[in-house]
């Protein structure tokens, strides 16, 4: 204590530091291990009871004549799989929008994803009578896609390029165009609406792993390529002149990252209809403990994001059995709480 | 008092400090400067939305020549053309136009608190509360004609949900965002799960309810809706000064000597009063609240009184535009909320389009 120390050089290679980093990497591991135990947890929980017998069998020597192996095939693990792949990739996506418009009201629905899909499901509905969820995705991804195609085309237009208020306005203003649409094609008709308000609701049940490969590559690439832009975004957040003077091409990240996180939505979106919450509050929750680094923000989000969205699935089937609650509404009543505590807590933004 | 006094305001010979396009208006106890090409731009708006007022009322099953109207809304003509003007139109083109203007006012409002572009009177789940209240009502079937009381109670309650569980020695804007989220995802589920677990028939009015309509206006919600107005609408105007301040920043308004909560409180009861007692009459109606204070902004200029004028008289215009669209020239009969964003969207992406100003 009484020999003073050398001054540290800035980039903080203290003990503290490294254990920072040795510690978030732990976490990563124990993330990890955590969603595993909660899709092991979802696949055994449910109105039908199975045994740890059934789980190991119906996974591993599936037999289609046992019955209880056949709900574990066919319902648990499909809307496991698509719990976890949807939940992650709505919080990256909501993690990059964030950095992207510098805004902490923003979510991956601001650039018109969720709005688009609804309104092409509703006319589908409308005009062709699907009534499938499998026969939807297509229907959701398209709309999800050229929704926000047109939100960007508005949105960089005149001085300036996409600037992210801009960019944020021209999202909600074609959402609320789309919305407007949406719902009067459902006040027209009774059976639309009985229809589109259970998609609206937001589930992952009642959907084949089929429907899940459809949209796979783009869920699991958009969240790969996500771990792998944390700097960018760490830059980018820092706003436009300070990323410019770095020598970033600001438009180009921008687009870049945009089009990932209409991809993830989009597809998201499609499987499991507009599940609001998730990508909204994940990344607040994941920064509220890890710090803004999105570099760590990112994979961490991803996980969060996951685990979330599948214990919420798990509660839904258990609080009402044998009923169930679409998860959707359960995110919302799990994380609301949550995300008043933190923001009391400490400043989240 | 030996004290030298500063001179408080100028004497007599001091030059008045005008900018191009702006009057200085000092008296006694106060000095204001009004913006006089923005309320140039208030008047023109005014005039359009009483004669669109007019021909509104001259449209319908039983037409009305221009004249007529504004005979009858004075008590004269035949008795007919009377009834159908005094109890049925007139009353919905005033609420039209009343709550319009709550609603871009109380937009306005919320936005200039939290300096967010995004934001509209939903942040404080003003409309999530009611809705909810709303929704549950109807699929209940309770009493109609208690409902929009109820909806009142379930606005203002959430309000003071999210203004309590904001506070912590101060209400920080970016805290209350988050809190507004939060009790507004809350609440929205809460809606979800009651239109998924009642069947489709009683579900069905509830979802018109929470798009915004105005048919079937009375005289007695033109009242209510005049009274928050006449109340609220002036100390909206008059705190606008304040607001100016207070969006330089916490630390420079206290630094100017502004009362900071107490700004903060008064900007959030003004702006609740305005919206709860346009979302209990007419339902959550989309959009007017969110745009048309940028629209006021861009026409107009920064926030200040006289914009604050502009927006109410645009919110009136374009609501009235929207209702009278919604209720004369569509083939179905839908909510003036669909027809807000219908009309209101295109627009607002042809000026972000066209501008060149910042929003």
């Amino acid at each position: 204590m009484a020999v003073a120390a050398p001054p540290l050089p800035a980039r903080a290679a203290t003990p503290q530091g490294r254990w920072n980093l040795a510690a978030r990497g732990l976490g990563l591991l124990v993330g990890v291990a955590v969603i595993l135990l909660v899709a092991l947890l979802s696949i055994r929980v449910g109105s039908i009871g199975v045994s740890n017998r059934d789980v190991w069998n119906a996974l591993f020597h599936y037999d289609t004549s046992n019955y209880e192996q056949v709900v574990i095939r066919e319902l648990r693990v499909p809307r496991t799989v698509i719990a976890l792949g949807v939940g992650g990739a709505l919080a990256a996506a909501g993690a990059i929008m964030q950095a992207v418009t510098r805004n902490p009201l923003a979510g991956p629905s601001i650039l018109g994803v969720s709005s688009g899909a609804s309104f092409a499901i509703v006319t589908a509905i409308y005009f062709l009578g699907l009534t499938s969820a499998s026969q939807y995705v297509w229907f959701a991804f398209v709309g999800a896609l050229i929704a926000a195609a047109l939100v960007f085309m508005v949105g960089s237009a005149g001085r300036g390029g996409a600037t992210p208020v801009k960019l944020a306005l021209a999202g909600v203003v074609v959402s609320a165009l789309l919305g407007a649409w949406t719902n009067a094609l459902i006040l027209l008709d009774e059976d639309t609406l009985d229809q589109a308000r259970f998609w609206f609701a937001g589930s992952v049940t009642g959907r084949d792993l089929g429907t899940f490969w459809t949209v796979a590559p783009f869920l699991l690439g958009g969240m790969l390529i996500s771990l792998f832009i944390g700097h960018q975004m760490n830059v980018l957040s820092m706003g436009d002149d300070t990323a410019r003077a770095l020598g970033m091409n600001i438009t180009r990240t921008r687009l870049v990252s945009s089009a990932l996180v209409v991809t993830m939505t989009g597809a998201a979106v499609a499987v499991a209809g507009p599940i609001a919450f998730v990508g909204l509050a994940t990344p607040h929750l994941v920064r509220a403990v890890i710090g803004p680094d999105y570099r760590w923000v990112l994979p961490y989000a991803i996980i969060t994001g996951a685990v979330l969205l599948t214990v919420a699935d798990i509660l839904g089937r258990v609080i009402m059995s044998p009923g169930e609650i679409q998860v959707g509404i359960v995110t919302a009543f799990l994380g609301a709480p949550f995300l008043i505590y933190l923001a009391r807590k400490k400043a989240v933004a | 008092m030996a004290t030298t006094q500063l001179p408080l305001r100028p004497g007599p010979n001091a030059r008045p400090i005008n900018k191009p396009g702006h009057v200085t208006i000092r008296t006694r106890f106060f000095s204001v400067r009004l913006n006089t090409r923005v309320l140039g731009m208030s008047l023109v708006a005014g005039i359009a939305m009483v004669l669109l007022a007019v021909w509104a009322m001259t449209l319908g099953s039983l037409h009305i020549p221009f004249a007529d109207v504004v005979g009858a809304t004075f008590g004269r003509g035949d008795e007919d053309a009377r009834f159908v003007v005094r109890e049925l139109r007139f009353p919905r083109v005033l609420s039209a136009i009343l709550i319009g203007a709550a609603l871009a006012m109380s937009g306005a409002i919320f936005q200039g608190i939290v300096r967010n572009a995004l934001v509209s009177p939903d942040i404080i789940g003003i409309n999530a509360g009611a809705t909810l209240v709303a929704t549950f009502w109807i699929v209940t079937g309770l009493s109609w004609s208690l409902m929009p009381l109820a909806a009142f109670f379930g606005a203002l309650l959430t309000a003071a949900a999210i203004y309590a569980l904001t506070w912590k020695r101060g209400i920080a804007p970016e805290r209350m965002i988050l809190v507004g989220i939060g009790m507004q995802a809350a609440l929205a589920a809460g809606t979800t799960y009651i239109t998924v677990r009642f069947p489709v028939e009683v579900v069905r009015p509830a979802v018109a309810w929470t798009m915004g309509s105005i048919y079937g206006s009375t005289w007695s919600d033109v009242g209510v809706l005049a009274l928050f107005l006449v109340l609220a609408a002036p100390v909206g105007i008059a705190l606008m000064w304040p607001l100016r301040a207070l969006q330089l920043g916490d630390d420079v308004s206290r630094g100017l000597g502004l009362p900071l909560e107490g700004v903060r409180l008064s900007l959030l009861v003004v702006g609740c009063a305005l919206a709860a007692a346009a979302v209990a009459i007419a339902g959550p109606i989309g959009f007017v609240a969110l745009m048309v204070p940028h629209v006021a902004r861009i026409l107009g200029g920064p926030a200040s009184g006289s914009t604050m004028v502009l927006t109410g008289f645009l919110g009136a215009t374009f609501l009235l535009l929207a209702d009278t669209v919604a209720q004369h020239f569509l083939p179905v009969s839908l909510p003036v909320g669909v027809i807000t964003a219908a009309v209101g969207a295109p627009y607002f992406l042809f000026l972000l389009y066209k501008s060149n100003v910042r929003v």
